[in-house]
């Protein structure tokens, strides 16, 4: 597959010399679903900003298709964009505000009715073409703003946060519709959020940044399993991250005890994070355990329940599906591969 | 509720001042000076018909202009910093501050035959030209004390268009020509019907205006009716029916205006 947008080396500083975007690189292939991941104000929407055209990064290049697109207005570039509050206009009808990228572009009546038609039918609205946007519900407003801006034929198609503002159950059920029009219409779908879960439900590839730098690019499976500094680890999923070091290959130590693992490459007694999933950490009888702790709360979460253990310089979550009694002492053990080591370098900053 | 007693006293005002005025003028213009009933009065209004022409012509164009100044700056303000529209908005409201009257003086001396702008035309060697006292002169004079009635209520209804919406239709592929064309304008609409009506109504029946700045050849409905109540022709008769007729033409306008209001609009 080839590279249908590329940035690099792109910076960004607003108007009162704030750095927003320090340094980003990044190919997205053609086809492909990707998701820009991060918390608040990490500078994943501004990237998304930069790819429609609304910014003008300060240096960088932006290239689509294999040309630079710097200073191309966003009304030249063959993209379109879901807007995150919808932006549909309150003027128009549903058959208007989707026929207007069409009518724009003087696209003959005829094909406008055939195309909206179709759209229509993709995101399940037929029979809403005279309604007024303000009499649809937060889910149908959605879905006339991702046919706006699918029945332009767009090759890539950004989305800011496009479920941000619908209820839970919604917002799932939206995830998938949107899996199913990407994959139907084979688009490239570039989706700024910042729930991981919804990252890892629909992405084929995630780009979790923080503080205007690229933490990691990789598929949901490789983002949740090898993290490759804490803040991903923490970001994505739940964490227990402790202070550690490697006296050798494939040994760490921390909270006092040696451990078997997996991991090697670092300078010997380098200090390291040590991360390991909750649901990673098995529950086992105090006396036979070489760590402990003492149960400090437990949470009913459906599937499991989470326990807050209290042990020696660190307070463990624990994902299990049998709780312990708070105030009991219980004993943690973990597999070798379960331990997951990284680098002091906590995140990427250069 | 106990709360509806409150609105008495503007109900009280409401016949007093509106209502009591509007049927005494229906007295008059139907009257004769003993009191019997004719239709002399509006019809003798006919005579008159120039002059109607001329207000309106000359306060539609005054209203053109002041839509094409005052929508682009209402735009810009409205797009500006949240601090920044606070100061511009004083500085278009700031010459209503000053007396109407000083207001209109101060052109008297500007484009006077001797006035500041021919003195100093004159000094490199132009004019003088005639500026004051031609139509030209009242419309100028509408147009400056009218504006801020045009740019306020644009202003008031741009600043609630959200910059997403533009963002839109960029991305939809409009120009900025087009997207204020098919965005900006449509969403503006209410404001541009309002700013119609404050500049047009006032524009139309203003008396000051063409009697400082447009000398005794540019005569205007508001003129007219003065010179029936105070002046020389003295025929309050004639000036209720007048005033009548203006109200009827006022209302028509006001109505065909209203039809471009989109809330009104049907739905295609």
């Amino acid at each position: 597959m080839e590279n249908i947008i590329s940035l690099k080396d792109i910076i960004l500083d607003f108007e009162d010399n704030s750095r927003v975007l320090k340094n980003i690189s990044l190919d997205i292939k053609d086809k492909e679903f990707v998701t820009f991941l991060g918390p608040s104000g990490c500078g994943k929407t501004t990237t998304l900003r930069i790819i429609a055209g609304f910014l003008e990064p300060t240096s960088g290049d932006v290239f689509f298709d294999g040309q630079r697109i710097n200073g191309v207005p966003p009304h030249k570039r063959n993209v379109n964009t879901v807007f995150q509050r919808y932006a549909l206009f309150p003027h128009l009808n549903v058959y208007e505000n989707i026929a207007f990228g069409l009518r724009v572009k003087k696209v003959p009546e005829k094909e406008i009715l055939s195309r909206v038609g179709e759209v229509l039918e993709l995101v399940n609205l037929k029979g809403f073409e005279k309604r007024s946007v303000h009499r649809l519900s937060g889910g149908q407003q959605q879905r006339v703003a991702i046919a706006r801006a699918l029945v332009n034929r767009p090759k890539v198609l950004l989305l800011d946060e496009p479920l941000g503002a619908l209820d839970l159950k919604l917002r799932k059920e939206m995830q998938i519709e949107l899996r199913r029009i990407q994959q139907e219409l084979e688009l490239t779908f570039v989706y700024v959020t910042h729930d991981q879960e919804e990252a890892l439900t629909m992405s084929d590839s995630i780009v979790v940044m923080n503080n205007g730098y690229i933490q990691q690019i990789g598929t949901p499976t490789d983002i949740y399993n090898e993290p490759v500094n804490a803040f991903v680890a923490d970001f994505i999923g739940e964490s227990n991250i402790i202070n550690g070091c490697m006296p050798e290959d494939c040994v760490v130590e921390f909270a006092g005890r040696r451990f078997e693992c997996v991991d090697k490459g670092f300078d010997p007694n380098e200090t390291v994070d040590v991360v390991i999933r909750p649901e990673d950490v098995q529950v086992i009888p105090a006396e036979k355990a070489r760590l402990t702790g003492i149960v400090e709360s437990v949470v009913f979460k459906g599937v499991h329940y989470e326990m807050i253990v209290d042990g020696v310089d660190h307070k463990w979550i624990i994902h299990s599906t049998k709780a312990e009694p708070v105030g009991t002492m219980i004993g943690m053990a973990f597999d070798p591969y379960d331990i997951h080591i990284m680098k002091k370098t906590p995140e990427v900053q250069e | 509720m106990k709360l509806k007693y409150f609105s008495a006293p503007y109900l009280v005002w409401m016949v007093v001042f509106i209502l009591v005025p509007l049927v005494m003028i229906g007295y008059f213009a139907f009257t004769t000076d003993g009191g019997d009933f004719t239709i002399q009065n509006v019809s003798d209004v006919g005579q008159y018909a120039n002059i109607f022409v001329r207000s309106i012509w000359l306060s539609l164009i005054a209203t053109v202009i002041c839509l094409v100044i005052a929508y682009p700056v209402a735009f810009i303000l409205s797009r500006m910093d949240k601090h920044k529209q606070g100061t511009m908005l004083m500085i278009v409201m700031l010459p209503m501050w000053m007396n109407f009257l000083l207001r209109t003086y101060a052109w008297m001396t500007l484009l006077g035959n001797n006035g500041i702008i021919n003195n100093i035309l004159g000094a490199v060697g132009l004019g003088p030209f005639q500026m004051i006292n031609t139509s030209g002169a009242v419309v100028l004079g509408m147009v400056y004390n009218y504006l801020p009635f045009m740019i306020l209520p644009l202003y008031s209804v741009m600043v609630k268009i959200d910059k997403s919406l533009l963002e839109a239709a960029s991305d939809l592929g409009c120009s900025s020509a087009s997207t204020l064309f098919r965005v900006v304008v449509p969403l503006s609409m209410p404001g541009i019907t309002s700013g119609i009506t404050m500049v047009f109504v006032p524009a139309i029946s203003t008396f000051i205006i063409s009697r400082m700045l447009g000398g005794g050849s540019n005569l205007l409905i508001g003129d007219l009716i003065e010179m029936q109540f105070l002046g020389n022709a003295y025929n309050p008769h004639l000036g209720a029916a007048i005033s009548l007729v203006l109200m009827v033409i006022i209302l028509v306008i006001m109505t065909v205006m209203n039809q471009f209001d989109p809330d009104d609009q049907v739905l295609i």
